[in-house]
């Protein structure tokens, strides 16, 4: 299916829910709003004609004069070759934009749907801040229940890639850089 | 009451709960493997639940590389990052180099000099070689077998050669960058590498005596931890993990980026030949296969190689036109992804990279039910995890 197609069916089945379509240029994609995502995505899973069954990565994205977050989910649908053994091919390729506010961001997650998910929606809860309820390894600490982080270490304080994100001045006692004022300069 | 069965061998049950008798007294106990362990590949944590030598579960703890990759592709022009793709997956540099600097092309309309895609693809499939073959000998290694390292280590040496005789490097290149690539090769560099190709073939079915047929290498990965496609697919596994499960699936092919459309190669893909479609030797044997094709491919590029420039006409200050692109290409580990956003500035206003080895290694707590401790070194070996790409 052409990223057109793609976008009016689901434009046809979900309405509302998709909020905006841009089906030009290099990365074709729909915004789903974010209570109906956990749906759209089990749709676009088992929907004979749409079958992405490879999830190829989640990107968070910071959009802070908007007061947005975004999760990007880049898909994939493979297409099994007719007889055994022969070359697969790429049925299509298509992406998802889910918008939630900066203040409160909410998605459901995916694992369920992809299970590869599971490790990208930790990375975008560590780096952006962005929650993904229903992640099988969630925690609950002093920010709340959310998706284990998994590079920056579980006591880590913020969210490293928010554009707002002020570096730490100190790390367990390791004293941190931040911006022109370095603590290790001014012993000297 | 619940058994577990021992992977690979189907008539051996373990009954994890039964009540331990007076004379075998186990009890549950959790491991920490690495972050300091030979066979890790680098620092990564395995948490292992066990019970006496079987393995309950793992859970793969990541991040000690962490060094906000992604935050300098956010500070820095595309041209500048460059050599910082070089240290996500160390082993492939010149792959990361291409991937990056496919999309930021894409994105800015850069149309890249024929020769230069040539060169792109030769460096491409040279650095696939050097990278399967760090890949053999490790884990030949891990499994304690010395001799494959010392044999693909001396191979690697004629490419870290040919690599350094043309970009000065002998790990991070940089050598592919936007617009085309930094040199245009030096005097006598096709004579050497059609040298070093006419040496390296013959030496392949030496591998497959040294490790690949070997008796205990062969017991030691073949029916350990197999997967199946469905579950690579959904997993997000790529490259020869993936194809080791039985899908035919390579981006060189499925969508062919550079000129990869111009020359013939096939894909090998597991057949389950010691054991299991999709097992630990499955994973192993599909780079061996896929050297060959390299070699296969390296030749047709060097016959086809056209005289030109080898960089295209990009200006100092690149300004970057606003859009957004998901660029993948086909890595030695498997698909790296870079997504790249601008705004209209030189300087992108999102980079994220999504290496292979990061969704490779998230199975590992899948897969790794009732294994043996002594299976692990095999299953990580097989999956040939590089932290850089993993933590970034």
């Amino acid at each position: 299916m052409t990223p057109e197609q793609i976008a009016k069916t689901l434009q046809d089945k979900f309405g509302q829910a998709i909020a905006e379509a841009c089906v030009e240029g290099l990365h074709p994609h729909v915004v789903v709003s974010a209570d109906r995502w956990h749906e759209v995505a089990v749709f676009l899973r088992d929907d004979e004609h749409m079958k992405f069954d490879w999830l190829r990565a989640i990107s968070g994205v910071d959009r802070m004069e908007d007061g947005q977050l975004e999760a990007v989910y880049d898909l994939h649908a493979t297409q099994p070759s007719a007889e055994p053994g022969g070359l697969w091919g790429e049925r299509h390729g298509f992406a998802v934009t889910v918008k939630v506010p900066r203040d409160n961001p909410h998605v459901a997650s995916v694992a369920d749907v992809w299970p590869t998910a599971e490790w990208h929606e930790r990375e975008a809860y560590d780096l952006l801040g962005i929650v993904f309820d229903g992640n099988p390894d969630t925690v609950t600490d002093h920010d709340g229940t959310h998706p284990r982080r998994i590079l920056c270490p579980d006591d880590w304080v913020g969210h490293p890639l928010r554009k707002d994100y002020q570096f730490p001045e100190e790390y367990q006692g390791i004293p941190g850089w931040a911006g022109d004022d370095r603590p290790l300069d001014k012993k000297k | 009451m619940s058994e577990i069965e021992l992977q690979g061998q189907p008539d051996v049950l373990i009954d994890v709960d039964a009540e331990s008798s007076a004379d075998m007294v186990t009890e549950e106990l959790l491991i920490n493997m690495g972050p300091q362990h030979p066979s890790t590949h680098g620092v990564l944590r395995l948490l292992l639940r066990t019970d006496g030598e079987l393995v309950l579960e793992v859970t793969p703890h990541i991040g000690y590389l962490h060094r906000c990759a992604e935050k300098i592709g956010e500070s820095l022009t595309p041209k500048q990052y460059v050599p910082y793709t070089d240290r996500l997956d160390y082993l492939s540099a010149m792959n990361n180099n291409l991937t990056y600097a496919l999309a930021i092309e894409a994105l800015a309309g850069i149309e890249v000099p024929e020769r230069a895609t040539y060169l792109r693809m030769i460096m491409a499939e040279l650095n696939r070689i050097a990278s399967h073959l760090v890949t053999f000998g490790c884990f030949g290694m891990d499994l304690g077998a010395w001799t494959a390292f010392l044999y693909s280590f001396r191979e690697r040496e004629h490419i870290m050669d040919l690599f350094e005789s043309t970009c000065g490097a002998r790990l991070t290149y940089s050598y592919i960058t936007v617009g085309g690539v930094t040199h245009d090769l030096p005097d006598n560099f096709i004579e050497r590498l059609r040298e070093f190709l006419d040496y390296f073939d013959p030496k392949l079915p030496e591998y497959d005596g040294l490790l690949s047929n070997n008796h205990i290498f062969v017991r030691r990965t073949a029916n350990v931890a197999p997967v199946t496609g469905e579950q690579a697919i959904a997993w997000g596994l790529s490259g020869p993990i993936l194809r080791a499960c039985g899908p035919k699936w390579d981006l060189r092919k499925v969508s062919p980026y550079c000129f990869y459309d111009r020359v013939e190669f096939d894909v090998p893909v597991g057949e389950g030949r010691m054991g299991t479609v999709g097992d630990s030797w499955d994973r192993y044997i599909i780079r061996m296969l896929e050297m060959r094709q390299s070699v296969r491919i390296l030749r047709q590029l060097i016959d086809q190689l056209p005289d030109g420039d080898v960089m295209a006409k990009v200006p100092r200050t690149l300004k970057l036109p606003p859009g957004e692109i998901y660029m993948e290409t086909e890595n030695p580990r498997g698909q790296l992804g870079f997504y790249v956003e601008t705004d209209g500035s030189p300087i992108p206003y999102r980079v994220k990279a999504k290496g292979p080895s990061f969704c490779n290694l998230s199975i590992m707590h899948e897969i790794c039910r009732g294994i043996l401790i002594a299976d692990i070194p095999a299953i990580l070996g097989s999956i040939d995890v590089v932290m850089g790409e993993v933590d970034r």
